[in-house]
């Protein structure tokens, strides 16, 4: 199962990091949200799958699922939200002041 | 003495408030405090018992970086200079700067750069040498940029940045090839082990960098150009800095190291031979320049050749004269500056063609500036330290070389004398082009008068200087001269400075000096025209210009190739680079491994909310509409919240729940802004670009995955979380444990981070374009 989720993984990275080059605001960050669900099933398969209980100490029970990659998830799941609301909320005012969304129309003044 | 030598840097630090008093009181006066005690300290050193006298003060001792001070002749005679000048400087600067000019700033360089200079002839370290020297270079930078509204000033500030920097740099490399084949970054155990260096294979490497850099400090022909530039600089500093001490920081180098190169010729003979050109090139161009200044900057870049050459003649007579030429002309060049300053404040102009006749006007400054230019041009009169000096030169350059070489040998006493005229009649130029003929009434605006006393008050002691010496010269050369000398030779010069030696080679070299000098003084207008040819356009300033136009331009075109301002091509590089560089590690140290052992077992459900990510994140690329694109990313994320769920992380599938959400929801506040998805319109040639890239990096993750799961290098650190996590954190939650408690900071950083997108978005919504809120 390990070697399915890693390639589920890979799967949400081509698919986010295509999403990330294209010219439009929304694809782009719909991309960056792929992106980091990628991350995180990453990192949660480099602690193994299914092994033992839970990690929330009980009596009686020895074998817990390694509790750090969630620890380090939960951190960027947090993070992940922030990043993804400004950038939407950067997209929302660049597309108002700007009247566009296409990147390749944001890119400023050669030689500036 | 670490005390001493970071006194004024210490100093500094008060400058400012000081200098908030500077309607009442002018900032200087306190400032002259420094310079005066550092020379009182340093003066109990000087008199015909010195001994080098050494102090170690650790910094880092494991890079062998230390401050090793060693205060020897030579070193003393510089922090004399230094703290000396320095004094006057500030004293001159008093009157020369009034209260309405940014005080605090200058004498903050200032500061900066009498530490600076303090350090780079005191160190005995090689590196700690490099670091003041460096600073030396930074300080002049800001000080000749001190008046930076003035766009002159800035381009002289950044010429001489740019020159002295890179000899720095070059001058850096040879230090560091030094101390690694002598295993000792002490220059006094670098010439203990002289006969290792100099058997060294580096050794033609090691000159060229070590002489770049003090070509280029000592503004050594061809990187003189960027001295008349820096004279944009107040005049105090252009007497300090740029004549009497940090240019020769770059002959202090040569004469520092000359006992560690001391039997390899072509060190001396290339050190003479660029010493002789600057000699040469400096006179000759000082004549043709109009601005005070020119004239005395291109005279600064001759004396400085002239004592370079001397260091590089090598013997005891010229390495004697070149220290005390060090010191005559500080003497006469810096109160010749200072003069400079006075007529410039004076009468509003340092246009030569436009003055003149002011002797009648200024009569104590031209007595200053008669005594200074006739002692510059070495006029044989038993009173100007310069013709001492000048006539050991001749004397030097008559006597032979401490290195072979019958061609140079023969030449370079009719070069010196050649050089020696036009030296004659640039100082004849300057004093009587100013205070000799007739005053033009209708070039000055302001009619000049006499300066105040406050500010005659330094050229006046250091023109006294110029005749103390002189009257003087055996005091000095016991006292400092002959202690300075044998620093640098190993002995000490023996033979007595008088001014009548009989009629003998040198004496007759300085009549005919004298002679042909007058003589081309006053033909100067039918020569002139020589100037037409040569220079002519030959110019090193138009190479360095061209240079600096070149460097500007092609930076900025490879520049603009990779920084265009398009998103799509960023993230290519940036996903590109990071593909290919840990593709390549990977394969190359065999990363990639495979196994199905221990591996969890698969089964239906799982796969299939596997399958239904897959197929929700795919369809995100072909939804042309916003809503669907939306809900379809939504579908990932509450199929990986299950996935969580199947992996026994319950925080983990909570939070994923609200945070998809409201992730969710937002993403719908926005869409309504958002206009319509487009079909794709690319050409198929980015297309498979893209595609290229994303499935790349896709495959290079998967394997990484993979790879780190199949192999079993280290144990596991989160047992000791499971174990510690009731007894220590007191919670049983161990996930929740790990984030308030292990990583506690993490989870505050985490939150500040929170806080700042918070923020972020509040601004971007609130935040008007200036026109509206206008």
């Amino acid at each position: 199962m390990e070697i399915i989720i890693s390639i589920l993984a890979g799967v949400l990275f081509a698919v986010g990091i295509y999403n990330m080059l294209q010219k439009q605001l929304l694809r782009i960050a719909i991309g960056t949200g792929l992106v980091s669900h990628a991350a995180h099933l990453f990192i949660l398969t480099m602690g193994e799958l299914k092994r033992g209980a839970p990690p929330i100490i009980k009596e009686g029970i020895t074998e817990y699922t390694d509790p750090l990659p969630q620890a380090l998830i939960l951190t960027s799941i947090v993070i992940s939200f922030g990043v993804t609301s400004v950038v939407l909320v950067l997209a929302y005012r660049t597309i108002t002041e700007n009247d566009t969304d296409n990147m390749e129309q944001l890119r400023g003044n050669k030689y500036e | 003495m670490l005390f001493v030598v970071l006194l004024p840097l210490l100093f500094a630090f008060l400058v400012p408030f000081l200098g908030r008093a500077k309607k009442h009181i002018h900032t200087g006066i306190f400032v002259l405090l420094v310079p005066l005690i550092i020379f009182i300290y340093f003066i109990q050193f000087a008199g015909s018992n010195f001994q080098t006298v050494t102090k170690t003060y650790n910094w880092i001792p494991s890079l062998h970086i230390n401050f090793d001070f060693v205060l020897d002749g030579l070193s003393l005679l510089f922090v004399l200079l230094i703290s000396g000048i320095g004094a006057l400087v500030v004293l001159y600067s008093i009157f020369y700067l009034d209260t309405t000019e940014r005080l605090s700033h200058f004498y903050v360089y200032l500061l900066m750069f009498m530490t600076a200079m303090l350090g780079v002839v005191l160190s005995d370290n090689v590196f700690v040498l490099y670091t003041f020297w460096e600073f030396t270079s930074v300080s002049s930078f800001l000080l000749i940029g001190y008046w930076h509204f003035k766009e002159r000033s800035r381009y002289g500030a950044l010429k001489s940045l740019i020159i002295t920097i890179f000899g720095g740099m070059s001058m850096l490399g040879g230090l560091i090839l030094m101390s690694t084949i002598t295993g000792t970054t002490s220059i006094q155990g670098m010439i203990g082990e002289s006969s290792v260096l100099l058997e060294s294979s580096y050794m033609p490497l090691i000159i060229i960098l070590i002489l770049l850099g003090a070509f280029t400090k000592s503004a050594q022909f061809p990187f003189h150009i960027w001295l008349p530039d820096a004279m944009e600089a107040p005049t105090p500093v252009s007497a300090y800095l740029h004549s009497a001490t940090m240019v020769k920081a770059g002959i202090y180098l040569i004469a520092r190291f000359s006992p560690v190169f001391v039997t390899y010729d072509s060190f001396f003979i290339t050190v003479t031979v660029v010493g002789i050109l600057t000699l040469c090139w400096g006179s000759y161009m000082a004549v043709r320049q109009t601005d005070l200044k020119a004239i005395l900057a291109y005279s600064t870049i001759s004396q400085l050749g002239m004592i370079t050459a001397m260091f590089g003649f090598g013997t005891e007579v010229a390495i004697f004269a070149a220290v005390f030429h060090i010191l005559n002309h500080a003497t006469f060049k810096g109160s010749l500056f200072m003069v400079a300053g006075i007529i410039d404040v004076q009468t509003g102009t340092r246009d030569i063609r436009k003055l003149g006749g002011l002797f009648t006007f200024m009569p104590i400054a031209a007595t200053l500036a008669v005594l200074g230019t006739f002692s510059m041009a070495g006029v044989p009169l038993p009173f100007l330290n310069g013709f001492y000096s000048k006539e050991l030169f001749f004397d030097s350059a008559v006597q032979g070389m401490q290195w072979d070489s019958s061609l140079l040998t023969t030449l370079i006493p009719y070069v010196v004398v050649i050089g020696s005229i036009f030296t004659f009649v640039y100082s004849m130029y300057l004093f009587f082009g100013v205070f000799g003929g007739k005053k033009d009434s209708h070039a000055l605006t302001a009619e000049p008068k006499e300066a105040p006393i406050g500010m005659l008050l330094s050229p006046f002691i250091l023109v006294a200087g110029v005749v103390v010496i002189a009257l003087m010269p055996q005091f000095f050369n016991s006292a400092l001269l002959s202690h300075a000398s044998e620093a640098v030779f190993g002995s000490a010069f023996s033979e007595p400075i008088a001014f009548w030696h009989g009629l003998n080679t040198p004496f007759i070299m300085s009549l005919i000096v004298v002679a042909l000098g007058t003589v081309l003084v006053l033909t100067r207008k039918k020569w002139a025209a020589v100037y037409r040819a040569l220079p002519g356009k030959l110019s090193f300033n138009r190479v360095y210009d061209w240079m600096i136009r070149k460097m500007d331009s092609t930076s900025a075109s490879i520049t603009n190739t990779y920084m265009n301002g398009s998103l799509r091509l960023y993230l290519s590089i940036i996903i590109g680079a990071m593909f290919m560089l840990t593709f390549v590690f990977m394969y190359a140290t065999n990363g990639f491994t495979i196994s199905f052992d221990n591996v969890a077992p698969v089964t239906a459900l799982e796969m299939t909310i596997v399958m239904v990510i897959i197929i929700a994140a795919i369809a995100t690329l072909f939804m042309n509409h916003n809503v669907a694109a939306i809900l379809v990313l939504g579908i990932v994320g509450y199929s990986v919240a299950m996935l969580f769920v199947l992996y026994r992380a319950p925080d983990l599938a909570l939070t994923q729940l609200v945070i998809e959400t409201v992730t969710v929801a937002l993403f719908l506040l926005c869409f309504y802004h958002f206009p319509k998805l487009k079909k794709r319109t690319e050409s198929v040639r980015t297309k498979s670009m893209n595609l290229f890239i994303s499935i790349g990096f896709g495959t290079l993750m998967a394997m990484i995955g993979i790879a780190a799961h199949s192999t079993d290098w280290f144990d596991k650190i989160s047992d000791y979380f499971i174990e510690t996590s009731l007894p220590e954190g007191g919670g049983s939650n161990i996930v929740n444990v790990i984030l308030v408690d292990m990583r506690g900071v993490d989870t505050l950083f985490e939150i500040t981070v929170l806080g700042i997108a918070g923020l972020a978005i509040y601004s971007l919504v609130k935040l008007k374009k200036n026109k509206e809120a206008k």
